[in-house]
């Protein structure tokens, strides 16, 4: 058994620990908010936070992964209000919005860092993550003003 | 704003349902629920709406959701013209079933297609409230009016809500279409349709709890991933699955059997690994050892194919449109410009993979699917599993993504065989490698085109000569030439006032699954005709808006079928959707003036111009970029002027048309299928490439007011915006793109 600290609540799985956490999560957890996207961790579909670090869990080992503090969507604001969600909703970003969970989980851990990022950083930290909708103009347009709205 | 309170409703149904004979036949304003369906307290006067005794409306979107905010748009239609309050509306995803009428998601037709049979189902719901409230109060029913979410009696000021109306509507007969004259409202009264509105799982979506069919859990399911033979036809000779079993999780290894080719929406076959997780899955195929029979495509090479379409382009083909004296007008010319153009394969690659879950329990079947044709899904799973259709309940999800790919139900019908298979509920998920090596890709395409100019440089003779594998072939064997409904796509279509035409298609086998992917021929078409404009344009050197404007010529609509061609024009009637040059050269002045265009830029910055129709809609792009010294390209702007007919929700007009702007940046700058061996170059989105945020133009959209009947909005947009990319990097560097995608070493500064 593995136990993997989700959300603030430690869980255990019964798996291999060469084991993506995105399965774990997915599969063994019954948590469908991560996405799969690629599995070679070259869309951002699958981003969640380790220790408030965006990583991509599709090739994030569960072996690996410790008693480090893993945030998914719904740990990111219990009530999803986080301010990127609210900027999300106000600037309708989502079409299909498959892709969006992973992007708003990279943007929250650049504004962590980054409260007030330039379009570069930006672009740095958000190229990673592929929405073949193509809403990026609006995700951009979405992370400055959460940022406004202090992040 | 389209009036069609003045027209009969004969006409309206005629116009605005055209191309869905199921439509007409359907009367869909005027049909009950099957019995059952809905609880007898509730008021459901036809399919797609109920109203129960608290008031809550629920309307049922019937047409897939992934992404163009259908699920939105067409209860806003409904529900407008029921006089509903939105926030006491719940929306529901109907099942495939053919009690809605046409439900394939595809081809930009939702709203041209379903505004009128839901604005019906909407005056029909609020005409019977009307009555029943009449009756409640012995009044004129001429006197009592929806008003939002009740009905109120205008003379005395009375008011029933909506809920309180339900029990006494409900024993109303319902009225055939020949006893009710509809009330339609008139446009100034609208109170969502024109305005934009959220779509209905926006905030479900930014917290992660929309589920999309990747998501859907079944108690008990299996969970499985298909291994399939690496060129389109071949087989599995045999295969030895022992360290495949090895892996932990994995529970069995089964074969599906490879339908023939072409297969159409059949499974591609293959051997199945079945885990108790995905993971397992997807490790135990790593383990398998198959020898396969490769069949007839094993040495499709994509760069050999491209010789041979090359060369059939050189050669007359099919004639599809001809006018005037073609030969004749080249002869005289006093000048003849002529230029070859490429487009490769493009994978869908929607974020979502195909997916699905099914759940066989004895003569019948539950499936749930992101599919854009849940009928198309519905009838191939009963098929494949010789059930009766009745017997298969097929819920849809949100996609996550479509493009296209989604209307192909070959991985639905897949985890049906497997649920068969295995005797119980079975998810079946793609790996992206799967989706990138086994899709149905959009077509490969080369094209001649020559023209003759006059003394002046006005284009006296037009030939344009198209070579591709057609969709057809994908269904049918022995399918070689397009089809009128792919060569109306940019080519039969042409809208130029030129008076000598030739339009050829040439002949090509495919050897692989030729799909719709989205905006479909007019990608590689209007990519040619577009951009060929442009090199007229530079030939008789003149402005490229003066020599389009030129060049469309006067306004006037183009009536194809009196000049012999077979052109079905979208499943539409020419009357109330003609190809109209008035229209076409509108949004093209729209976007020139928005755009600043003619306005000086620096060195190695240009603008580039282009206007085409598409899925009835006009659509003009202009886009400004920038090509340093490297052969880089960025593009800091792209400006769209879009002529749809009556919008909707505008808010997701300009989404469709931003999230366009980023595919025909994709298909220009970045993507590619290529074949060697007859298997798929490319395998994940390391390979196979998209935009990325960090191309992303200011896209700037721009709703044109129109009086006509709504048009597409989902593929339009694509287009005309590749070539205006194309036209402007020219402008910027004196370069000619003529095959994608773009090879930046070539835009190196000298």
């Amino acid at each position: 058994m593995i136990n993997l600290r989700v959300n603030g609540t430690t869980r255990a799985v019964d798996a291999d620990p060469a084991m993506p956490l995105l399965w774990a999560l997915r599969d063994l957890l019954g948590m469908t908010s991560t996405k799969y996207g690629c599995g070679i961790g070259a869309c951002g579909a699958c981003t969640v936070h380790l220790n408030g670090q965006a990583v991509r869990s599709c090739i994030t080992a569960i072996g690996d992964v410790g008693d480090q503090q893993v945030t998914t969507i719904e740990g990111l604001s219990p009530e999803g209000t986080h301010p990127l969600q609210r900027a999300w909703i106000a600037n309708n970003v989502p079409q299909c919005g498959y892709c969006q969970v992973g992007q708003i989980m990279q943007a929250a851990a650049l504004l962590q860092t980054t409260p007030k990022p330039t379009d570069q950083q930006i672009t740095d930290a958000m190229s990673g993550n592929i929405c073949r909708c193509g809403t990026y103009q609006r995700i951009r347009t979405a992370i400055k003003q959460a940022a406004e709205l202090g992040a | 704003m389209i009036a069609v309170e003045n027209l009969s409703r004969r006409n309206v149904l005629r116009g605005i349902g055209i191309g869905s004979g199921l439509v007409l036949g359907l009367r869909v304003g005027f049909r009950s629920f099957p019995a059952g369906a809905a609880p007898e307290t509730n008021f459901a006067p036809n399919v797609y709406v109920s109203i129960d005794d608290t008031g809550l409306v629920t309307i049922v979107a019937h047409r897939s959701e992934m992404g163009t905010g259908i699920k939105t748009g067409l209860p806003m239609v409904l529900a407008d013209e029921l006089d509903a309050d939105w926030n006491r509306v719940k929306i529901v995803q109907a099942d495939g079933d053919v009690k809605y009428g046409d439900q394939n998601t595809d081809g930009s037709r939702s709203m041209r297609q379903f505004y009128q049979p839901l604005r019906e189902a909407g005056a029909v719901a609020r005409q019977m409230l009307e009555e029943a409230a009449a009756r409640v109060w012995n009044a004129d029913p001429a006197t009592c009016h929806a008003q939002n979410h009740a009905v109120v009696h205008e003379p005395t000021g009375r008011r029933l809500g909506f809920g309180e109306l339900v029990k006494v509507a409900a024993d109303l007969p319902l009225p055939s279409s020949d006893h009710m004259q509809l009330r339609f409202k008139p446009a100034n009264a609208r109170r969502y349709v024109g305005k934009p509105v959220p779509i209905v799982d926006l905030a479900d979506i930014v917290r992660g709890r929309a589920t999309y069919g990747i998501d859907v859990v079944v108690p008990g399911m299996k969970h499985v991933s298909i291994e399939r033979c690496p060129v389109y036809g071949g087989r599995a000779r045999s295969f030895d699955a022992k360290d495949a079993l090895a892996v932990p999780g994995v529970e069995k290894v089964i074969e599906i059997e490879a339908a023939p080719i072409p297969s159409g929406f059949n499974p591609l076959g293959g051997i199945a690994v079945v885990a108790n997780n995905t993971w397992s899955a997807q490790q135990g195929r790593e383990k398998l050892k198959i020898d396969w029979d490769f069949g007839l495509n094993a040495s499709y090479d994509t760069a050999t194919y491209r010789a041979e379409l090359e060369a059939t382009a050189k050669q007359p083909g099919r004639l599809v449109r001809g006018e005037g004296d073609f030969a004749g007008a080249l002869r005289s010319a006093a000048r003849r410009v002529s230029a070859d153009y490429f487009v490769p394969h493009y994978a869908h690659a929607p974020m979502e993979v195909p997916a699905a879950i099914a759940h066989l329990t004895g003569d019948r079947c539950e499936v749930w699917a992101p599919t854009q044709n849940p009928q198309a899904a519905r009838t191939l799973v009963a098929q494949v599993l010789g059930l009766d259709e009745t017997r298969v309940t097929l819920h849809v999800t949100l996609l996550g993504g479509g493009f296209g790919r989604k209307s192909k139900p070959d991985y639905v019908a897949e985890a049906a065989l497997l649920s068969q298979k295995l005797g119980a509920p079975v998810k079946l998920t793609w790996s992206r490698p799967d989706d990138i090596q086994h899709d149905y890709y959009h077509a490969i395409c080369a094209q001649h085109l020559e023209d003759g100019l006059d003394q002046r440089g006005h284009a006296t003779a037009w030939l344009h000569r198209t070579v591709f594998p057609p969709i057809e072939a994908t269904f049918q064997p022995d399918v070689t030439y397009g089809a009128a409904g792919e060569l109306q796509q940019g080519v039969t279509d042409m809208p130029y006032a030129i008076p000598n035409v030739r339009c050829e298609n040439g002949a090509a086998v495919n050897h692989v699954r030729i799909g719709w992917y989205r905006s479909v021929f007019n990608i590689p078409h209007a990519f040619a005709v577009c951009s060929f404009a442009d090199e007229l344009a530079a030939a008789a050197d003149q402005d490229p808006l003066e020599y389009l404007r030129q060049l469309i010529g006067a306004a006037r609509h183009i009536d194809l079928p009196a000049l012999g061609v077979d052109y079905p024009n979208y499943g539409a009637s020419l009357d109330v959707y003609p190809i109209d040059t008035g229209r076409l050269r509108g949004v093209l002045d729209v976007v020139a003036q928005k755009s600043g265009w003619g306005q000086k830029l620096p060195a190695r910055q240009g603008r580039g111009i282009a206007v085409h129709r598409s899925f009835l809609t006009y659509v003009a792009t202009v886009a400004h970029v920038s090509v340093g010294n490297d052969g880089q390209v960025t593009i800091p702007r792209i400006d769209m002027a879009v002529d749809c007919g009556l919008v909707i929700n505008p808010d997701r007009v300009r989404a469709q048309m931003e999230g366009a702007a980023i595919m025909a940046i994709s298909n220009v700058l970045y993507s590619n299928i290529s074949a060697k061996d007859g298997r798929i170059v490319q395998g994940n989105f390391d390979a196979y490439e998209v935009a990325r945020t960090d191309i992303t133009p200011d896209t700037r959209v721009y709703l044109v007011d129109s009086n006509a009947p709504p048009a597409g909005a989902g593929e339009p947009g694509v287009p005309p915006t590749m070539p205006a990319i194309c036209n402007a990097i020219f402008a910027a560097t004196g370069k000619r793109i003529r095959a994608l995608p773009i090879d930046t070493t070539q835009l190196k500064a000298a």
